[in-house]
């Protein structure tokens, strides 16, 4: 069994707020340079810079995994992470069919770029990526595992944006892979609020905005090799593959 | 004034929760952040929401809350639906904005 540092929860320069250094080629090099050799690929509510940075990544001995932070109908964000381009395909579509059309204001809320590995724009993304989908949690969780991917809510512990401050405390029923707090709390902390999460796994990330913020949380993975299928085991506690913070 | 009347004088849809008809309303919350409803609605108040997750019914539940208001033509999904039944939670709708609702409601229980 080996073990793997991931930090899963990282913005690019597609996010309106992810700063215009997050490019891929920055991110590879900031990862790398934290010693990461797992990383998440989570823009708001699109997965459209994930294929780029899948590309390159194998330079630098680090493995992407795919998705999106998704916000739901009711303000949750829910990291999201698919096992191959068909699903990852299939989840944009369904983001594109469920995002409002509101135009994003660059002055107020940022640029929301795709670029290629040479740092050139390939794509000025035209509606504001950080609104609303009209689409439940549960709704979510259900498209993400009828693909075959991951459904981590993301900082529930935050105020923010989060299973707690949104629908008050954990849906005892909520189908998900893992949970992500944030350095503020612990999963003793969590398990005291929230019993039924007792078997649970936890994950620690950075949600980068910022290139210094990589790896400034990670989770460790415990499984044989860097593949989706152990990830999804080792978060789903199967086979002896876990996780720790 | 019971959760009845209300729905009789503001035109509301009564989703489920029928049991709960006669409770009494003293008042009202508005919020769509459901931690915030769980820390400061009050026992007897009308909570007036866009939401429509289950979490909704098991909050109005826990804080004996009297009744649900769902705005701009929400209606509560299966799981809230069975849960406000099974608490006898009375869930109500209006095609009208929080804003409205709310504006009138308060009208009605001043006067």
């Amino acid at each position: 069994m080996n073990t793997y540092r991931a930090d899963l929860h990282i913005h690019t320069v597609l996010s309106p707020c992810g700063d215009l250094e997050m490019s891929p080629v920055n991110i590879l090099d900031a990862a790398k340079k934290q010693n990461i050799q797992i990383i998440g690929i989570c823009d708001h509510n699109t997965t459209l810079q994930c294929e780029v940075i899948q590309k390159i990544a194998g330079k630098y001995d680090i493995m992407v995994l795919p998705g999106a932070e998704v916000t739901s109908r009711e303000e949750v964000h829910c990291l999201s992470f698919f096992p191959d381009t068909d699903s990852l395909n299939n989840f944009q579509q369904y983001l594109e069919l469920h995002i409002p059309h509101i135009p994003n204001d660059i002055d107020k809320f940022g640029y929301q770029l795709v670029v290629d590995e040479k740092e050139n724009i390939c794509l000025n993304y035209p509606w504001l990526l950080i609104s609303g989908i009209d689409q439940t949690v549960d709704q979510i969780s259900r498209k993400v595992h009828s693909l075959g991917g991951i459904f981590i809510p993301a900082h529930i512990d935050r105020p923010k944006y989060s299973l707690i401050s949104q629908l008050g405390f954990i849906p005892p029923d909520i189908e998900a892979d893992a949970f992500e707090i944030s350095r503020h709390t612990t999963t003793e902390a969590m398990v005291h609020l929230a019993p039924w999460l007792k078997n649970k796994t936890f994950i620690r990330s950075s949600d980068a905005h910022y290139l210094q913020d990589i790896g400034r949380n990670f989770s460790q993975f415990h499984m044989y090799e860097r593949s989706f299928i152990e990830i999804k085991k080792a978060l789903n506690n199967e086979d002896g593959r876990k996780v720790t913070l | 004034m019971t959760i009845k009347e209300i729905a009789k004088e503001l035109n509301l849809n009564v989703f489920c929760g029928r049991e709960g008809l006669e409770n009494k309303v003293t008042g009202g919350y508005v919020s769509d952040l459901l931690s915030d409803v769980m820390g400061n609605s009050e026992a007897g108040q009308a909570w007036i929401t866009l939401q429509s997750h289950r979490n909704v019914a098991a909050i109005a539940s826990l804080r004996e809350l009297s009744g649900i208001i769902l705005v701009k033509n929400n209606e509560p999904d299966e799981a809230m639906a069975k849960q406000a039944e099974e608490e006898g939670i009375p869930v109500l709708g209006t095609p009208l904005s929080a804003y409205e609702i709310t504006g009138k409601l308060f009208q009605l229980l001043q006067g």
